[in-house]
């Protein structure tokens, strides 16, 4: 039997974009890598204080934007990443590279879009 | 009979137990708020607790915690302004908050949320009026001192319809302030001696304006400029000459370091006849001649500087840093212009404080949750206390200085 040719065209388009979506779904559910448990802690102590020194302790902005899950949640992941390790040049976003490496990055910025957990401070003095 | 009278004498011994029981009582009633004895807020100050919505109300001669209060909000960028009798401390929250406490009652007496994002304030010579300056919604916004009541609101909005952010506010004679447009790159004056129709006279800024000062004399104000090499001067007894650029080029064209954290100006770093100013991407406190307004030297120091603040005395600049080298501290002698001492105080130092004389500075360390307090002379710890997140210090000797 014979399958009518619009059939297979729409079949092919709705599968192809089934998997699509599966797989953009899925890449977003695997969360990066987290750091070990002290320097996670570190992480989000500098983000809290230091970068929260421009977007607000409780990063909903400053003299720089608010990093909130809301506010996040319709930009790329990959240019946040960019922005958070190379800057945003023309505004006092500085770059971030000497201070982090790209992995932590990916995992600031995913747990900037799920809403970021809160500072424990800093460990004791060594 | 002899019962009875033995039942008749009981009262008087029962007396006997129960009324220095009732005097003792009602003494501890009498001891109703934390600082009730009778005494000055000459030597008073407020610490902020950033991240717990808090304050700590100290006292400088015994070096101690009188008191704390609670319920200010977010406190993460907050700053102080004082009443003119020192009894009142104006909290400006980042949450747009602004909190009047009653230094001696150790209470809030007035509170109000005054804007989406807030940067701090400042008050009136005539102390009647706190004036705040806001990021969300940009403006600021005139409030009565004594009831918080809103007087008048000016939007920092240009031509373009665009909203700026306001930086670098600062008080001048005759209910005056003084502020820049981060986005406009402008500087606004606003007269407030009307309160319900405020005058705004605008000036030419420069890039991206950050932070300003106005000198102690009240006669500059100078904005430091993030966008560009150089500051904006404005000369605030010849207004119709307008602003010019000092120090422009100080970066020499060459390509700036990461700034991790703005720096802060105040009237605090004019000493001696010069002013000492934090580069901006450059590892340098730059040095200004207030008579010409030229660069008369500039300083290395070890990182990005945020504070360089002269001692009272003019004779040393302390220094602090952007994340993440803000556990150093150095200290410029003004006479060598040379750093003489480089001191490791604590953990994340976020401000300074001096005595009005000079002789004690109090730092915040915030990553080692405590204040800590250094004899000026010896550069050694003499004290300090423990503090949750501690960041703004503020004395109430601020409030007898024009642009605190």
């Amino acid at each position: 039997m014979k399958v009518p040719p619009l059939f297979a065209h729409v079949a092919v388009f709705l599968g192809a974009a089934l998997i699509a979506a599966f797989a953009s779904a899925s890449a977003s559910d695997v969360p990066p890598p987290a750091p070990e448990a002290q320097r996670a802690r570190e992480l989000i102590h500098i983000v809290r204080q230091d970068c929260g020194s421009c977007h607000g302790l409780t990063l909903a902005g400053g003299l720089g934007p608010a990093l909130t899950p809301d506010v996040l949640a319709d930009k790329p992941f990959e240019g946040l990443v960019a922005t958070v390790v190379s800057g945003r040049p023309g505004t006092p976003m500085p770059p971030f590279r000497s201070i982090v490496s790209e992995p932590e990055a990916e995992w600031i910025v995913d747990q900037l879009m799920r809403g970021f957990p809160p500072d424990k401070g800093l460990p004791p003095a060594r | 009979m002899s019962s009875q009278s033995t039942v008749r004498l009981a009262p008087p011994v029962l007396w006997a137990a129960i009324l220095p029981a009732i005097v003792w009582l009602l003494s501890a009633c009498t001891t109703v708020a934390p600082i009730a004895e009778l005494r000055g807020t000459g030597d008073l100050g407020v610490v902020i607790e950033r991240a717990d919505g808090r304050v700590k109300i100290i006292e400088t001669t015994g070096r101690s915690v009188l008191a704390t209060v609670e319920g200010l909000g977010d406190l993460s960028h907050a700053s102080v302004v004082f009443s003119r009798d020192a009894r009142h401390a104006f909290v400006f929250g980042r949450d747009g908050g602004l909190t009047k406490v009653d230094l001696l009652q150790a209470k809030i007496v007035g509170r109000v949320l005054q804007a989406g994002n807030s940067i701090g304030g400042s008050i009136s010579h005539d102390g009647r009026l706190v004036v705040a300056q806001n990021y969300a919604p940009g403006g600021v916004k005139a409030f009565d001192a004594d009831t918080l009541e809103l007087l008048a609101e000016v939007p920092a909005i240009t031509e373009d319809g665009r909203r700026s952010k306001v930086v670098g506010l600062a008080d001048l004679p005759g209910r005056r302030f003084v502020y820049s447009l981060f986005e406009a790159g402008e500087i606004w004056i606003t007269d407030f001696s009307d309160p319900k129709n405020p005058q705004t006279r605008r000036f030419a800024g420069g890039n991206q304006p950050y932070d300003a000062l106005v000198t102690p004399d009240g006669r500059h104000y100078i904005a430091g400029l993030f966008g560009e090499d150089g500051l904006a001067m404005l000369d605030l007894w010849n207004l119709d000459k307008g602003s010019r650029k000092i120090l422009a080029g100080y970066g020499k064209g060459e390509e700036p370091l990461p700034v991790f954290k703005m720096p802060h100006l105040r009237g605090w770093s004019v000493a001696g006849g010069k002013a000492y100013l934090p580069a901006i991407g450059r590892h340098e406190v730059l040095v200004v001649d207030t008579g010409t307004w030229q660069e008369v030297g500039r300083v290395p120091v070890r990182s990005q500087p945020v504070f360089a603040m002269a001692r009272p005395d003019g004779r040393e600049i302390w220094v602090n840093f952007a994340f993440p080298d803000n556990g150093w501290v150095q200290v410029i002698d003004t006479v060598s212009g040379k750093v003489t001492h480089t001191l490791q105080p604590g953990r994340g130092i976020l401000h300074m404080e001096f005595l009005s004389k000079g002789h004690e500075v109090w730092l915040s360390a915030r990553d080692d949750n405590k204040v800590v307090i250094y004899d000026t002379a010896t550069k050694q710890p003499v004290g300090g206390f423990d503090a949750a997140s501690p960041s703004g210090i503020f004395f109430t000797t601020r409030a007898a200085r024009t642009g605190f």
